[in-house]
């Protein structure tokens, strides 16, 4: 094995070695803090190894928040140095690997996560489960994802990032014209971090067909269940495809093999079509459960009950079906013939009719309500226009004819953003903002949520509506300078200044975590907005076993109809609660694959074997694992409950 | 942990009713899996630059031997699910074990098949039709090898624990993946070889 240490450095840039201090002091930092306040055992016996849906789901959020900030530095970086003409902060490399970290962060290790987490805080407790159906596996999905997304991340600082676009097109992204470990690590970390997300598809599919409480039909299930249940299933069918594609982009990079090559027979707009065919699904799997979320905030906070609940699912499934078939949308241009173009021009306009039944069943919802202008509920109500306006330019850009005029301009960058921010962004905010008093039994601060909304809204707006403009006049997206003639540099200061607009914001949101935490009175109620659904009707924070008793289900909105309509929920008696034990081995898991992926990034072949064998290891010992759980003893129960204040009993 | 003794063992406590379902879901991925990798094979199964083509290539003998093991492991394994249900454990443990070693020997014919290949010039590196190849045939045989030590790890279980709701639960759904390669593999004879040899 040929040991080669000049792969691993980065050279040249300032901020690359500004990254590397300040990665080195905050790593350091954290761990003379675990030291000192001795608290490495609290933290491996409470989070490292918890089986607890609530805390997977909120070390999920934790990373998504983080993530938030690194892809948000990113983008700040590149507003700035597309900032005035002729720029000199950022070189042509940099500028690449800074757009396609971005991308890939924001999208797979940023809002997908953090979706992942409020389903993993919420779902079970929508539905009146104990748990997951695999508590265990459950660890092991957030691990693969932790780890997965550490593997990209570190490449900033050893080896080079991958600089190709989020997209990573053929030939661009193979050995020849990306010659650094960069994409290597594109490949490797998505893999890992994607298997990770299957099994959460798998596990959360199981949980939400299987784990109902008694009495809750399909068609009584809240809908943020009911989209992440669609969610889930085309995550199941999707993520194989992105498995192989990265598989294979593997085998070209690493093993010269000739998928995508230009000689030999390979064939480059094969990864296009594989990409696109989990990546548009990709985008319902972010959009579909923040219009879960949407729903369920609207209708709370106009106190009613949801407009239109079945064609919301309807709408919902159409939707999924269709984002299987639009794939060929994002390669119009490439070549791919009349017909082609025209059939993947309609099913991609038609997607905007099941999205306009949802949006006209909000508006519906709204009409005669007692509407609370709560921070989740302006959010909601400002994602209604926003994501109109980029809904709207996304049929333009659906028009394949049409598209070869927008095609790679800022026009699309507006579009997505437009899309993806309102859709997906606004949408896990609210939803944190909404569900925070359940998880930490108090609610962020009113006020300092609404200032960091204003900052937010009216900053997004600034920093991208003029992209539309941009590109309509042409600017290209990618482009890592440009020249003062172009005219292109007032509507980019105007964006850039959006862009610190949006980073105060974001600043205040994470203020008002911290001020909350020390000031806020903490909720005794475990219902502080009057809410309708099941996950409101057990206590802030929530008992490790969720619910004491097992609610019995008999209409939509169950927990609304036991408050108002007097509806019995809590019928059974207190009886001894069966709970997973905590396990450390997923951890190791993630750690183990962490190091097979980093050793096969650098092609270190035999460490790369080594840690395989660990991988299996591991893996038997899970297999070999005996341990069922335990009971938590009825009597132990009702203690806890009488100390929590409990209406159950 | 409560057991329903109305059901069979494999599906007798609420948990090892929802891993058999949850495995399905699981295999519905499986299927998307090697969906994608028949596409890109079918793809690129005429793209030989200067290699060689599958009926340059294929020879029927070995192929019919795999088919041949693989497709009576699974019968094999149907019949240590028979025992299984019939708390017959020696009976379970020895189709159990025919069961994988057929595999192996499945897999021993596929290795040395592709040495034979490599040694006529037909490497992962000549053309996308052998990448394409390599890459779905090696799949195929990366999920029998880790069936191999999965069932191997199932055996020792069952030989230490005997046949209880856990043990039997895993041995269910060790059949259902396994019969799920069974599957894969009559697409591979019959898209691959079988029109490759045309």
């Amino acid at each position: 094995m040929n040991f080669d240490l000049e792969k691993f450095k980065v050279h040249g840039e300032p901020l690359i070695y500004g990254a590397m201090i300040s990665i080195a002091l905050a790593s350091i930092g954290i761990v003379v803090g675990l030291t000192v306040f001795r608290k490495w055992g609290w933290l491996w016996r409470e989070w490292l190894t918890t089986v607890d849906h609530k805390r997977i789901g909120v070390m999920y959020i934790l990373a998504a928040l983080l993530m938030l900030f690194r892809g948000g530095i990113d983008a700040l970086m590149m507003r700035l140095q597309t900032a005035a003409p002729d720029m000199k902060f950022l070189d042509a490399q940099h500028y690449n690997e800074v757009f396609t970290t971005h991308g890939l962060i924001m999208i797979l290790f940023m809002a997908m996560p953090f979706i992942i987490g409020l389903m993993n805080v919420v779902v079970p407790l929508q539905i009146g489960a104990r748990d997951v159906a695999f508590p265990r596996l459950n660890a092991v999905s957030f691990w693969l994802f932790f780890f997965g997304a550490m593997l990209l991340n570190i490449s900033f600082v050893i080896g080079g990032s991958p600089d190709a676009g989020w997209s990573a097109y053929f030939p661009l992204a193979s050995l020849e014209f990306s010659p650094t470990v960069g994409n290597n690590y594109y490949s490797l970390a998505l893999q890992i971090s994607g298997i990770g997300t299957l099994i959460t598809g798998v596990n959360f599919i199981v949980t939400i067909l299987k784990m109902r409480a008694p009495g809750m039909k399909l068609m009584r299930m809240p809908m943020f269940t009911w989209s992440v249940l669609i969610t889930n299933v085309i995550i199941v069918f999707a993520f194989p495809v992105l498995t192989v594609a990265l598989a294979l982009m593997m085998f070209d990079r690493l093993f010269g093999s000739q998928f995508f090559t230009m000689a030999n027979g390979g064939m480059d707009m094969l990864w296009a079509n594989l990409f696109w065919v989990w990546g548009h699904p990709e985008v319902y799997i972010v959009i579909l459960p923040a219009f879960g979320i949407y729903s369920e905030i609207i209708a709370t906070f106009s106190k009613k009950n949801l407009y239109g609940y079945t064609s919301m699912v309807a709408s919902m499934l159409i939707i999924s079906l269709l984002s299987f078939v639009v794939w060929a949308h994002h390669f119009y241009t490439m070549g791919q013939g009349v017909m082609v173009n025209s059939f993947f021009s309609i099913s991609t306009m038609a997607i905007a009719v099941p999205t306009g039944v949802k949006i006209f069943n909000w508006l519906f919802t709204l009409r005669k309500g007692r509407i609370s202008f709560t921070t989740p509920m302006l959010y909601s109500l400002a994602f209604i226009p926003i994501f109109t306006i980029g809904g709207v330019t996304g049929v333009m850009l659906a028009m394949a004819s049409a598209d070869y005029q927008y095609h790679n301009t800022m026009f699309l960058v507006a579009h997505f953003h437009y899309v993806l921010i309102p859709g997906a962004v606004f949408a896990v905010i609210a939803g944190f903002h909404y569900w925070f008093p359940k998880v930490f039994g108090f609610r962020l601060n009113e006020r300092l949520g609404k200032h960091a909304f204003w900052w937010i809204i009216i900053s997004f707006n600034v920093a991208f509506f003029p992209l539309f403009i941009l590109g309509l006049m042409g600017m290209t997206r990618r482009m890592y300078t440009y020249s003062a003639e172009t005219g292109f540099g007032p509507l980019n200061m105007i964006s850039f200044a959006g862009a610190l607009g949006l980073a105060i914001g974001f600043a205040i949101l994470v203020y008002n975590i911290y001020w909350s935490t020390r000031y806020m009175p903490r909720d005794k109620t475990g219902d502080p907005w009057d809410a309708r659904t099941l996950e409101w009707a057990t206590h802030s924070p929530i008992p490790e076993y969720n619910f004491a008793v097992v609610p019995n289900v008999k209409s939509l909105d169950a927990f609304w109809a036991m408050k108002y309509d007097k509806q019995p929920l809590f019928e059974d008696q207190i009886t001894k609660i069966h709970m997973p034990s905590n396990t450390g081995k997923p951890f190791v898991l993630g750690v183990v694959f962490f190091f097979l992926g980093f050793f096969l990034v650098f092609s270190m072949w035999i460490p790369a074997i080594v840690a395989g064998i660990g991988v299996l290891i591991v893996l038997a010992a899970m297999s070999f694992d005996r341990d069922h759980g335990f009971y938590i003893p009825a009597d132990k129960v009702i203690k806890t409950e009488k100390k929590l204040g409990g209406g159950t009993l | 942990m409560k057991v329903d003794t109305s059901k069979p063992l494999e599906y007798g406590t609420h948990e090892n009713s929802n891993r058999i379902f949850g495995f399905w879901v699981f295999l519905g991925a499986e299927i998307a899996l090697f969906a994608t990798l028949f596409t890109v094979f079918f793809v690129l199964a005429n793209r030989f630059a200067d290699g060689p083509s599958g009926s340059e290539l294929f020879e029927i003998g070995p192929v019919l031997i795999e088919t041949f093991l693989l497709l009576t492991s699974s019968f094999t394994i149907g019949l240590a699910v028979h025992a299984m249900r019939h708390q017959y454990k020696r009976a379970m443990l020895v189709f159990f074990g025919i069961t994988l070693l057929m595999g192996l020997g499945f897999l021993g014919i596929e290795i040395t098949e592709f040495v034979t290949y490599v040694h006529e010039g037909a490497t992962l590196q000549t053309s996308a039709f052998l990448s394409s190849l390599f890459v779905l045939l090696g799949t195929h045989g990366a999920h029998v090898t880790f069936g191999f030590l999965w069932g191997a790890a199932i055996m020792i279980q069952l030989m230490r624990r005997g046949i209880n709701p856990a043990t039997a639960n895993k041995s269910f759904i060790f059949s259902l993946y396994w019969h799920f390669l069974d599957v894969v593999w009559i697409f591979i004879f019959s898209f691959v070889y079988l029109k490759g040899l045309m």
